[in-house]
């Protein structure tokens, strides 16, 4: 069966209730993607079973005249450190493999009940540790465009399975830029939005200052479609923040014109790829041609974004991992003796070395004698920047810059030096840190390769975003 | 700060409950001390009457009523992934040596 690209969100949605369409079939397609596509390990696992129960349950609704909702029928791809009721859920991790989902993330719950279909879980680098999959502890993800580059990370499944046609959508996390990265990486959008927008509740967490969920699409309407039915407070998790009354569907165009969009001109300097700067600034010759204001605006504490995000997320880390001891679930080492030799044994057995290097330089910042220099020094810098980002944004409606300084790397081209791999998340961190939305959209290619424009909004002006956003696709076409 | 020792890596293992090889040691003792010079850079920033930030989006306390909610979860799917079970309990090695 040849692959298919898929439709806009919308009209699948529509093609399914009206009966145009079935979602049997659209599962069937998806799955067969899928199958077909294995080579670029993409995925994790299938959920056929409970995809197909599904899919006929919509199937009968339809035919009984129901109304399914707004995602009818429409298959997705979850990372996988989203728990699908009884699904394996990993995060691509050995210590989590053969852990069952014994109940449902919050986000794919919202999802479900509008008729959409969770498919199958896609590979990231375990626990989102990472910008290429290959710290997943199971297997790299092959880039769509080119099988011997990396598709980005940590959601580079997801991002590599919408570019495939496995799904019309997926999901991810973005803790440091794991959505956006890899939307770069691969061609994708993904939307990375204000801090608590939507529930975390049922998601492997990683770093919680910063985690947040959004969707990995090929269009920026569906990534807001797909935001919109899960944005919301939710009792699970009490980071939520309220949604926007007007919703985030993009019902209407929106013109650049008197918007002003702000060159981040830290972002635009050294280390910047020549074929990437080519493509963004064409991008801000577009948008200028189109009426937007565009201006150059400096931050100066932005540099020191990655440094801070290398304290915070570690120690974050470390505490979140903490939960791993081998007793309650995940792996568990078999020869121990006394409680303390199985939870060291489990977890030196059971954690990967990305996941380990994290726990060590989390545990060092956080302990006594320490604490003040590193973290807590990190956590005033952090005010820093987030004062910066306010002060911009009395100044401009929206921040622009590339979404990393080169395209796709090479498979294994920074696995030997940490640092350097963490360099990669240089330009996502910043709005991590400070709760803002950010969004990656295709912007060209470079060498042949995808290169992605980053748009930052005010925080909460995630409706705001998307517009400009969509305005912005339509006019880089 | 000074580069960590081949002690410091051995003391912080310790401390989040891990036990690294001898390889492992070597490797993470000069890694940690690339990426603690890494971030070394945020000493020489001026933070004169910054507050640390814990939580971006203004929230504080976020409160309920104490009672008791059903979110639906199944004791027996809990218990599943557990890897030793004796009468519905999570059995545990012994806590002393």
């Amino acid at each position: 069966m040849p692959v298919l690209a898929w439709q806009p969100i919308a009209a699948i949605a529509r093609g399914v209730q009206d009966g145009s369409l079935k979602a049997a079939d659209l599962v069937a397609q998806a799955l067969a993607a899928i199958d077909g596509q294995s080579d670029f390990a993409a995925i994790i696992a299938t959920t056929p079973g409970r995809a197909s129960q599904r899919a006929a349950e919509i199937d009968v609704r339809v035919a009984k005249g129901e109304q399914v909702g707004r995602l009818a029928g429409v298959p997705f791809i979850a990372k996988d450190n989203f728990l699908v009721f009884g699904a394996e859920t990993t995060a691509a991790s050995n210590i989590l493999r053969g852990f069952t989902a014994p109940y449902l993330a919050t986000a794919i719950e919202k999802l479900e009940a509008e008729g959409a279909i969770c498919v199958a879980k896609a590979n990231l680098d375990a626990f989102a540790h990472g910008s290429s999959t290959e710290n997943s502890d199971f297997m790299t993800t092959k880039n769509p465009h080119d099988p011997t580059r990396v598709p980005g990370g940590s959601s580079g499944g997801s991002a590599a399975a919408v570019m495939l046609n496995m799904a019309p959508f997926a999901l991810g996390t973005d803790t440091g830029g794991s959505i956006r990265l890899p939307a770069s990486f691969t061609g994708a959008v993904g939307y990375k939005p204000t801090y608590g927008l939507v529930s975390r509740s049922g998601i492997v967490a990683m770093a919680s200052s910063t985690d947040v969920v959004g969707p990995l699409t090929r269009t920026v309407a569906d990534a807001a479609l797909v935001l919109d039915v899960m944005a919301g407070q939710d009792s699970l998790d009490s980071t939520t923040i309220a949604r926007d009354a007007e919703g985030y569907v993009l019902d209407e165009a929106t013109d650049v014109r008197g918007k002003k969009i702000g060159v981040v001109a830290e972002y635009m300097g050294e280390g910047l790829q020549p074929g990437v700067k080519t493509q963004i600034d064409e991008a801000i010759a577009k948008l200028k041609q189109a009426g937007a204001e565009v201006i150059d605006v400096s931050m100066p504490t932005l540099p020191l974004a990655l440094a801070v995000y290398y304290v915070l997320c570690p120690a974050e880390v470390s505490s979140n991992l903490s939960r791993y001891d081998g007793q309650r679930y995940g792996f568990t080492a078999k020869e121990a003796k006394t409680l303390d030799e199985s939870i060291k044994q489990s977890r030196s057995q059971g954690f990967g070395k990305e996941a380990k290097r994290r726990i060590m330089i989390g545990t060092y910042v956080l302990s006594s004698g320490y604490y003040d220099a590193y973290y807590k020094r990190a956590q005033t810098v952090r005010t820093k920047l987030i004062n910066e980002f306010a002060e911009a944004f009395e100044k401009v409606d929206f921040l622009l810059g590339p979404t990393s300084p080169t395209v796709a790397f090479k498979i294994g081209e920074n696995t030997s030096d940490p640092l350097q791999m963490y360099l990669t998340d240089i330009m996502t961190v910043a709005s991590n840190l400070t709760g803002n939305p950010a969004i990656s959209i295709p912007a060209g290619t470079s060498e042949g390769l995808p290169v992605g424009l980053q748009l930052i909004g005010a925080q909460k002006a995630d409706k705001q975003l998307l517009q400009i956003a969509q305005a912005t696709e339509g006019i880089l076409g | 700060m000074a580069d960590l020792s081949r002690d410091d890596v051995v003391k912080l293992a310790a401390l989040a409950r891990l036990e690294l090889s001898e390889e492992e040691i070597a490797e993470y003792s000069q890694e940690l001390t690339a990426i603690l010079h890494y971030v070394e850079q945020l000493q020489n920033v001026d933070v004169a009457g910054l507050q640390p930030t814990n939580q971006v989006t203004g929230l504080t306390n976020v409160m309920r009523d104490d009672e008791v909610q059903d979110y639906g979860y199944d004791a027996k799917d809990l218990l599943k992934n557990v890897p030793t079970v004796e009468n519905d309990q999570i059995k545990v090695k012994r806590m002393i040596g």
